[in-house]
């Protein structure tokens, strides 16, 4: 057994703790939870955790049903919002019964694509900027709490209280966060974490997102990551930065300069440009998603970056003098209800290729993109973002990239699950249609 | 105990000493930082040999980058050469007497891991249950941030380069780099709390001190 793994059982004798709870990812991003008890954890340590992967989504079919849930010792951590009954969790990798990694699971996708990356020299480093709302309830009429903007301040902002105890929350956990603020619209925040390596990252974005809906719960309230529950205000992203290190080394950052992009940096932004439609199925998955999508709410439409423009899909934060480790790219499509393993590990894939191929970075478009004319924008290169799901759905259908990085089994299952998804949406008659079209037709 | 040996080829009395302490004894061809076998050792012995002075410039580089416990091997009339070198922990004269070497040995590895519960204001590290408690209250690590904290508490005052603390606290093969040892002061630093996180001292493109 690994130092890591009797750490874990030594800590679970000398603190009492009671429960153990496994934490596995299914394919649409869902925490799945198996708690055992302290004494069958050495067991699970040696032999994985048996369940039933049939009745996961995006996991088995029904004749391979047994599944191996095997602990990482490295995530142990004790869950701080259960004070009277110690609880820990630990999130696992997925096994066949063969005892072959399982490709369904979205953590073992992810260590594969940083595995090509680690093969090419390079480490991936993430953070990313979770926004959410806060709601009164989680009824079809979601009730705002307060009606601050962006950075505002109390008495406006009544949840600070609850961003509080999340931050504590998290900051036990051991997910640092580098600063929360009140968002642009009514309700809407934002925790930002520091970077970390990507499947760190992941686990972390996992961790959180149930952190924040449980510190809500337990303070009478509900907070959701779905993209966009208000018409009239802004969706909830989840902007990405990344860089890669090629040891201690920031790739993204050319030497000698003050925080100018390496080749390596522009032609990472080139991929995520060149394959940006055809991955936008993973990092904004849902129906919902390309209700966000749209003019006039500060979210990305069109594909193209820039240095500082609040309005391109890819944009090159500014660095402060002597950072050069913080150079990095912000992806700034992506929705906080995506499933963070594969949301990465296409970011990556896209990346990656444009390095291995050598893509031309196209020319910063500094403008306001979405106030340029079409013919401007047909110049300038910059084509829009997939408009539904459905759209999105057969670009990710065509494309050899996203097919690789996530591989077989997760790209078909999610193919059929999505357009299933989108099916049901079209036979839905919605209210637009009710209140535009039964007056006048 | 892992004893990484330099040059190979040692004498009968090195042999019976090695023995006789039981240690598993790597020999080393070359002495440079990026052997592997370097880094899974817990001490470090160089006979100081014919070329003495560039010999101690090796152990001084080597020092720097990996940061072993190291027992130097010298001849009484050489002794005036290392008064002032840098990376060298412990000496013993040739020809070795094996029961001091064994026990010079063994010091030298305790000192390094010792199983003495540390504290810190009000921090206090027990290795023997791999507990950590902050203010007597119990504090939640993973494994590696229990390994950092017990290394930095356990050597605080000298300031360590992060490649040092990887090597020391992961092992020198692990992937992540040494952007990893940032990552795991910032969670410590979090865990640690606002008043306590200060303990850490990041010294500006050097690394970390505590204390």
């Amino acid at each position: 057994m690994s130092k890591q793994a009797e750490y874990v059982l030594r800590t679970v004798e000398e603190r009492g703790i009671r429960f153990v709870r496994l934490w596995f990812t299914d394919v649409q991003g869902f925490l799945k939870s198996v708690s055992i008890s302290p004494t069958e954890l050495e067991v699970a340590f040696e032999e994985g955790m048996t369940f039933d992967g049939s009745s996961i989504d995006g996991y088995a079919r029904i004749q391979e049903a047994d599944m191996l849930a095997q602990p990482d010792p490295s995530t142990f951590a004790v869950l701080p919002w259960r004070s009277e009954q110690q609880v820990a969790r630990m999130f696992c990798d997925i096994y066949t019964p063969d005892g072959e990694p399982f490709s369904g699971d979205p953590r073992i996708v992810l260590k594969r694509n940083l595995e090509r990356a680690s093969e090419m020299g390079y480490t991936f480093y993430t953070a990313p900027e979770l926004e959410f709302f806060y709601f009164e309830d989680d009824g079809p009429n979601p009730q705002v709490l307060d009606r601050g903007g962006y950075f505002d301040l109390t008495p406006l902002d009544v949840a600070q209280e609850y961003r509080r105890k999340t931050i504590n929350a998290l900051e036990q956990l051991g997910i640092p966060i580098e600063h929360s603020h009140h968002e642009v619209a009514p309700s809407q925040h934002e925790i930002i974490a520091r970077y970390t390596d990507a499947l760190t990252m992941a686990d972390n974005i996992m961790t959180s997102r149930l952190t924040v809906k449980e510190v809500a719960l337990q303070s009478g309230i509900y907070a959701t990551f779905m993209p966009k529950p208000l018409e009239d205000f802004d969706g909830s992203g989840m902007h990405l930065h990344v860089s890669l290190f090629e040891g201690d080394v920031n790739a993204f950052h050319e030497p000698g300069t003050q925080g100018a992009l390496s080749k390596v940096g522009q032609a990472f932004i080139a991929g995520l440009l060149r394959h940006a439609a055809e991955l936008t199925a993973v990092t904004n998955q849902w129906v919902n998603s390309y209700k966000r999508l749209v003019a006039g709410f500060d979210a990305p439409i069109y594909i193209s970056w820039a240095r500082n423009n609040q309005s391109s899909l890819v944009r090159v934060p500014s660095v402060k003098k002597g950072k050069p480790s913080s150079v990095r790219v912000e992806y700034r499509a992506a929705d906080a209800a995506c499933n963070p393993y594969l949301a990465l590990s296409v970011i990556l894939a896209a990346g990656l290729a444009g390095i291995r191929e050598g893509y031309e970075l196209p020319p910063e478009v500094a403008a306001d993109v979405k106030r340029l004319t079409a013919a401007e924008r047909a110049a300038a290169g910059a084509k829009r973002l997939p408009e539904t799901l459905s759209e999105a759905l057969d670009l990710l259908e065509q494309s050899d990239l996203v097919a690789e990085a996530l591989g077989e089994h997760v790209f078909d299952w999610f193919l059929r699950n999505k357009r299933a998804e989108w099916d049901r949406y079209q036979h839905h008659v919605s209210g637009f249609e009710l209140d535009t079209y039964l007056p006048i037709l | 105990m892992i004893a990484a040996v330099f040059p190979e080829g040692w004498s009968e009395d090195l042999a019976d000493g090695l023995a006789l302490a039981g240690v598993t004894a790597t020999p080393l061809t070359e002495l440079t930082a990026e052997d592997p076998s370097l880094h899974e050792a817990d001490v470090l012995i160089v006979e100081l040999g014919p070329q003495p002075m560039r010999r101690l410039r090796e152990v001084s580089r080597i020092s720097e980058v990996v940061g072993l416990p190291t027992l130097l091997l010298a001849a009484p009339e050489q002794m005036a050469l290392f008064e002032s070198a840098v990376g060298i922990t412990d000496f013993a004269v040739t020809p070795i007497e094996p029961v001091e070497f064994r026990l010079r040995l063994h010091r030298l590895h305790r000192s390094e891991s010792s199983d003495e519960v540390l504290r810190f204001k009000d921090l206090v590290l027990n290795p023997l249950n791999y507990q950590a408690a902050l203010a007597d209250e119990p504090m939640d690590l993973t494994f590696m941030e229990y390994e950092l904290l017990r290394f930095l508490v356990g050597n605080q005052v000298r300031v360590w380069s992060r490649a040092q603390i990887l090597s020391k606290v992961w092992g020198y093969d692990y992937y992540g780099g040494a952007r990893t040892v940032d990552v795991h002061v910032r969670r410590l630093r979090a865990k640690l709390g606002e008043e306590r996180a200060s303990w850490i001292t990041t010294v500006r493109s050097v690394g970390y001190r505590f204390g």
